[in-house]
């Protein structure tokens, strides 16, 4: 773990392999999923993110699209760690995220491969781009949410 | 020959660059950089009295109204036209929108033709589908060869009777292509149609005459030929803004007009000038063509092609990177980099002091016909050097996918 945390070059290597060989990297064509378009205005990633939840799990995540190297290999590395999860979990995972992002102390155990950004909060212009899975997963939560309290 | 190492001097933010504070300029397609006599010119203004125009009871407006006036007629002189068929407005996009919903939404006719190109910019495009949606007319598309080129056959045979507007630009802001517009111009005109060209791409490059073209309508942007942000130019034929009603009415622009809503318009072109406008700017502007007539147009495209075809030249010779428009004339050089999306290659060049765009400039239907979403566009200006072409050469040589990570996770 420590490794993870310390050495640049494992982190390129962990982002070169998510964005060469992403994970998840498929979309679904069941109508129970979540589904999360994100085209960023800065006109180039444009990426769909799907969920299924069932029973407050993440039974199944995925995602497809355009993206740079930031984009596609973070939403490929978060999609795996909040893959099987429970919502709560997953909440937790990118609200870590987001404080790694946000250049403040953040727990590498539960963070894993996505440590490899932890210095991209230091590009403003790049937060986007390493933002935009985990905000997709986000939205498809809070959706679930909301329409399971109506 | 120009001059670089002495027209650098005219640049402030050039003479920083030179001194190695800032990166080497790629991105003049989106804006370019300002000399000292435009900054002059914006700075008298403010403080020599930043006063109103057409407010002749004192001298200083009726002075600074002269001077407004007087670049209107520079305008005018610098693309062939007559000082009554320039109008000011904020930019080429509103030119643009002006010319669709002045002109083409009062002419258009259900199932007319709006004839344009797939490699249009967004402020061309979405003006003219919002007109063809309000009007019933349809927008037909001039098929375009593999790769982006323009076909002057394809272009005779999408001509028809029914087609009463073409729209283009003069040259592409994506693939840097020159259209033969004074032919275009006669072939519209034989079937009836009107010619709007988009020339924020072509002014700040090429000579401009208007009238030897014989075109109806032409829109541009001081920003991009030296002058400041924040005004454009409609060139209209005077016969044809004539007969359009102004989008935005106001002070300004009218003659007089009653309580009872009686309005007695100007005439062309105060009638659409609504509003005080961008003065400062329109007096830069004036500095401007008089710095690119100091070096003479066909002197600075002949500076541009020369850096385009080095720049051309070094990158066809890297394996690595796939060139979209080698044999356009003009400063565009859009490329890839094999197997790195081109947002990731743009930041590496930032990294290594090198400013370039990203992405699909605006032509997003534009994709269909190169194969690719995006792409990195270098876009050169005059005042660039053999020695900045060479540096992009020389980082995008040795530029790997690892690399660029390792900027953006540094
Ligand atoms: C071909 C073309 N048309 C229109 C525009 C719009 O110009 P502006 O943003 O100055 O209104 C641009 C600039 O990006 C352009 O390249």
């Amino acid at each position: 773990m420590n490794d993870y945390l310390n050495d640049p070059r494992i982190h390129r290597e962990i982002i070169m392999d998510h964005y060469q060989h992403p994970h998840n990297r498929r979309l679904s064509e069941d109508p129970s999923y979540l589904k999360a378009h994100m085209a960023s205005e800065s006109c180039i990633d444009d990426l769909t993110v799907m969920m299924k939840i069932e029973n407050g799990k993440i039974v199944d995540v995925c995602f497809d699209g355009v993206g740079c190297t930031v984009s596609t290999a973070s939403t490929s590395i978060l999609t795996t760690l909040t893959l099987g999860k429970s919502v709560d979990e997953a909440k937790a995972i990118i609200a870590q995220y987001y404080t790694m992002i946000d250049l403040k102390p953040f727990d590498g155990e539960v963070l894993q491969e996505a440590v490899a950004f932890q210095n991209v909060g230091k590009q403003a212009n790049r937060i986007n781009c390493a933002t935009i899975g985990a905000k997709a997963i986000l939205q498809m939560i809070h959706e679930k949410e909301h329409h399971d309290e109506k | 020959m120009l001059d670089t190492a002495r027209i650098r001097q005219d640049f402030p933010v050039l003479r920083k660059t030179d001194c190695g504070e800032l990166g080497i300029y790629f991105d003049n397609a989106a804006t370019t950089y300002k000399p000292q006599t435009v900054i002059d010119a914006v700075m008298a203004y403010y403080t020599e009295g930043s006063v109103n125009i057409h407010r002749g009871e004192y001298d200083r407006s009726f002075a600074i109204s002269e001077a407004y006036d007087a670049a209107r007629a520079k305008v005018a002189r610098f693309i062939h036209a007559d000082p009554h068929e320039i109008i000011f407005t904020s930019g080429a996009t509103a030119s643009m929108n002006l010319i669709a919903m002045g002109y083409a939404e009062a002419v258009l006719q259900p199932d007319d033709v709006i004839l344009t190109l797939e490699s249009e910019h967004a402020s061309s495009l979405l003006p003219l589908m919002r007109v063809a949606s309000k009007t019933g007319a349809r927008i037909e598309y001039i098929p375009l060869l593999d790769g982006g080129r323009f076909d002057l056959e394809a272009y005779k045979n999408a001509l028809h009777d029914r087609v009463k507007l073409v729209a283009v630009a003069h040259v592409s802001n994506v693939l840097g292509y020159i259209l033969p517009i004074a032919e275009m111009a006669r072939l519209a005109h034989s079937v009836g149609a009107v010619i709007c060209v988009d020339g924020a791409q072509s002014v700040p490059h090429l000579k401009t005459d208007v009238t030897g073209w014989d075109i109806d309508f032409l829109s541009f942007s001081s920003h991009k030929m030296l002058g400041p942000t924040g005004l454009g130019i409609l060139y209209g034929k005077k016969a044809l803004l004539d007969q359009m009603d102004p989008v935005l009415l106001g002070g300004g622009s009218n003659a007089r007009f009653d309580r009872t809503g009686q309005l007695v318009l100007k005439g062309t072109p105060y009638k659409f000038e609504s509003g005080t406008p961008a003065i400062e700017a329109v007096l830069g502007l004036s500095a401007a063509i008089d710095y690119l007539e100091g070096l003479g147009m066909d002197a600075i495209y002949e500076a541009e092609h020369a850096l385009k075809a080095r720049m051309v030249q070094g990158l066809s010779t890297l394996d690595h990177i796939v060139l979209y428009n080698a044999d356009a004339p003009t400063g565009i050089v859009t490329f890839n980099v094999k197997g790195i999306p081109a947002q990731d290659v743009a930041f590496y060049l930032n990294a290594n002091g090198i400013m370039v765009r990203s992405g699909n400039h605006c032509a997003k239907v534009l994709v269909d016909v190169i194969h690719t979403p995006d792409t990195v566009r270098a876009s050169l200006a005059f005042y660039n050097t053999p020695a900045e072409v060479d540096r992009l050469i020389d980082v995008l040589r040795s530029v790997t996918l690892e690399a660029c990570i390792a900027v953006t996770i540094a």
